[in-house]
């Protein structure tokens, strides 16, 4: 029984540590997938962080928070169509200056305006996003297998938890069952054909990249408002990059990003839980190669030893109409 | 691929330009310090005065050029080649390992002048194999050598943190680092040179790495420019298919082109390890190499101009140090974001101020920017 206790635990650790890697995945979704590549993700997600916090903060609302994270990350995902999309620069090199330009704003306003040392103030009970607790969770929680199961990992978790679930079959539906997924996905593979049944290509691109701005600001809000009782400088490190990686592992797809994303929470709730006891049969794994395995995982992919990753073929170059 | 935009005159596309973007970079970077409540033209003054205001300040603007030039050059070499090699960062950390190795090893026995010529071997090498990898991965796997290096950045740190926190560390210490290098590893300063011209130094880290980072200058630029290898690998930047049917083996230009970029990258490890620290710690690299991207794109790819770039990003660090102390509401992340903006303008957004300048240049003199050319091909 302390065996399948500590099993649920890990998941339940597992569901909380691969939230803000689905929103960011699914964002890169949006954005790779109509041929715009985004290695800003980290960027946004860190901007929606602060945002979300120092709103919900000064505001003492947790949803003006998570509505202010989700518009400052839009903004980022703007410079970056401006940049990528209206200016045709270098889409790598856009995104590379957005994270940089959000981890230095990021410490330095949060400086500025707080005083903590780039932090920004605790959050209260109302100012955070609180667990919902499921009807009966407490009443079945003595009841064997799937009373823990029911009350630990169903029951128990932000909204923004289960938004980010909610999110998986919504992008499935909107990519493969709507026009404008369509069309998106077309633009992604060859914009010049999108162009000529008449649709604008730089508007459908900065639409992905709404979504884009949007999914990562809510991934920043849950870091900072969820996860965390408030901003803290570089919180987001490096999960912007493992969600690029998850993608690629996903080969662009909603549902395999989901089981990817849970994959890499599921290595990185494992390292926190395994620190320094051994494992049966391998003995002791240091917790550093379990944090490299995601990114070695991700190589060993796209070098095509498991399965091909194949990006969408028109993403990171700019659209320009023929003359 | 012709370029979609009309030819200007060369101080105008190597000079005017960039210059433009610069300087709308440093306007946006000047709205950020109006934004935490400051003067930004105090706030440049105090800079400037904290980087070449004493020979302390130019010591230590120089110390860190030094690192910046390796790293643009990284960058740039791979740049020539169209790779876009994130992994700065993790080629010069993993050549710090290559430096710890030999210094461990050999400190002790070795006056510097014999040492220092394995360091640089053993970094160089150490970077070289960091950087072969991914561009293995790309040319004959073909994953994208931008993704490869992000996650070679991470591999890198994980294997340093857990160098550094077991094998590497000495019995009984607490701090993830290695010992302390003695005797041979530690490099001869270059102070003295400044105090040549009457400033005075308390002690600053400037060091021989920053001839050598000239010296490497040098040698890349003769390489792009003067030998074949270079022609070849600016060919493959220009157009992979033309480099391919004019014979060029795709998989040797991307290999080499990442070895020397790795190589580079590794070098700038000796800079901060036997130049100032004297040990291998933990995140010794701290974005260097992140910084090279920024220098290399401001530099225009030229060792020249990364040269200069690295000199403006050390004033940056240096002065960047002293304007904290003096206003404490601007903390050293501003670099981080003037960084961020120089990458947007004079990268992303190169192109942006281009045709207004083509247009005003076109309405003084047609000549300069090929209008008649066009005319006369009837376009």
């Amino acid at each position: 029984m302390d065996i399948f206790i500590a099993i649920v635990q890990i998941l339940d650790s597992t569901i909380r540590l691969s939230v803000p890697l689905l929103l960011a995945c699914l964002a890169g979704l949006y954005s790779e997938r109509a041929g715009v590549f985004d290695i800003g993700l980290e960027g946004k997600m860190l901007v929606g962080a602060f945002a979300g916090a120092s709103a919900a903060a000064v505001f003492h609302s947790a949803l003006i928070g998570l509505g202010m994270a989700i518009l400052m990350s839009i903004a980022f995902a703007m410079v970056h169509g401006f940049a990528s999309i209206t200016h045709r620069g270098n889409q790598i090199v856009s995104g590379v200056a957005i994270n940089f330009i959000a981890a230095g704003s990021t410490i330095m306003l949060g400086q500025a305006w707080f005083q903590q040392g780039g932090r920004t103030p605790a959050l209260q009970p109302g100012e955070r996003f609180e667990a919902i607790i499921w009807p009966g969770a407490d009443a079945v929680r003595d009841v064997p297998i799937i009373g823990p199961i029911y009350a630990e990992l169903i029951s128990g978790h932000s909204i923004l938890v289960y938004i980010a679930f909610l999110m998986v079959p919504f992008t499935w539906w909107v990519l493969y069952r709507t026009r404008f997924g369509l069309r998106m996905r077309a633009v992604g593979e060859n914009p010049a054909a999108v162009d000529t049944a008449g649709i604008s290509v730089a508007w459908l691109r900065y639409r992905a990249l709404i979504c884009t701005g949007i999914l990562t600001g809510i991934a920043g809000a849950y870091l900072s408002m969820v996860q965390n009782g408030g901003f803290v400088k570089d919180m987001t490190a490096g999960k912007g990059y493992i969600a690029l990686a998850a993608l690629i592992f996903a080969k662009w797809k909603p549902v395999n990003a989901m089981f990817a994303c849970l994959l890499f929470g599921f290595l990185d709730a494992a390292s926190i839980r395994l620190q320094g006891s051994p494992l049966p049969l391998i003995g002791k794994v240091p917790a550093q190669f379990m944090q490299a395995l995601p990114y070695v995982l991700t190589v060993i992919l796209l070098a095509g030893f498991i399965g091909k990753a194949i990006p969408p073929r028109a993403g990171g170059v700019p659209y320009v109409k023929e003359r | 691929m012709s370029t979609p935009y009309a030819k200007l005159p060369a101080w105008a596309d190597y000079g005017l330009i960039p210059l433009i973007n610069l300087s709308v970079a440093f306007i946006v970077a000047g709205l950020v310090v109006v934004l935490v409540g400051e003067n930004p033209f105090r706030a440049a003054v105090i800079l400037v005065e904290g980087a070449f205001g004493k020979g302390t300040g130019i010591a230590f603007t120089l110390f860190y050029a030094t690192t910046f030039i390796f790293t643009g050059l990284s960058v740039a070499v791979a740049a020539h080649c169209s790779l876009f090699n994130i992994g700065t960062e993790g080629q010069a950390y993993i050549g710090g390992l290559g430096i710890a190795l030999v210094c461990l090893s050999l400190d002790s026995t070795l006056p510097w002048w014999l040492l220092f010529p394995f360091a640089i071997v053993a970094s160089a090498a150490f970077g070289a194999l960091w950087g072969f990898i991914p561009a293995y991965l790309q040319a004959r796997r073909g994953s994208h050598i931008v993704i490869t290096t992000i996650m070679f950045n991470f591999i890198a740190a994980s294997t340093m943190v857990y160098l550094l926190v077991g094998p590497l560390k000495p019995l009984g210490s607490q701090a993830p680092q290695t010992r302390n290098f003695v005797g041979g590893a530690e490099l001869p300063k270059l102070n003295w040179v400044i105090e040549l011209f009457g400033a005075k130094i308390r002690s600053a880290p400037l060091n021989i790495c920053f001839l050598l980072a000239l010296v490497m200058a040098f040698l890349v630029w003769l390489l792009i420019w003067r030998t074949r290898l270079g022609y070849e690998m600016r060919t493959y930047g220009h157009s992979p298919k033309a480099a391919r049917y004019a014979g060029i083996s795709e998989t040797r230009i991307v290999l080499t082109a990442m070895m020397i970029s790795g190589a580079l990258a590794g070098m700038m490890a000796l800079n901060p390890v036997m130049g100032d620290q004297h040990n291998v710690a933990i995140d010794f690299v701290s974005g260097a190499g992140y910084v090279g991207i920024a220098v290399a794109l401001m530099g225009r790819l030229h060792p020249v101009g990364i040269v200069l770039a690295a000199i403006l990003f050390g004033m940056l660090y240096q002065g960047g140090a002293e304007l904290s102390f003096e206003m404490p509401s601007i903390t050293r992340d501003m670099i981080v974001i003037i960084q961020g903006l120089v990458i947007l303008f004079a990268g992303a957004l190169e192109h942006m101020f281009r045709p207004y300048i083509q247009a005003i240049f076109a309405s003084f003199s047609p000549k300069s920017v090929g209008m008649e050319a066009i005319k006369g091909k009837g376009a």
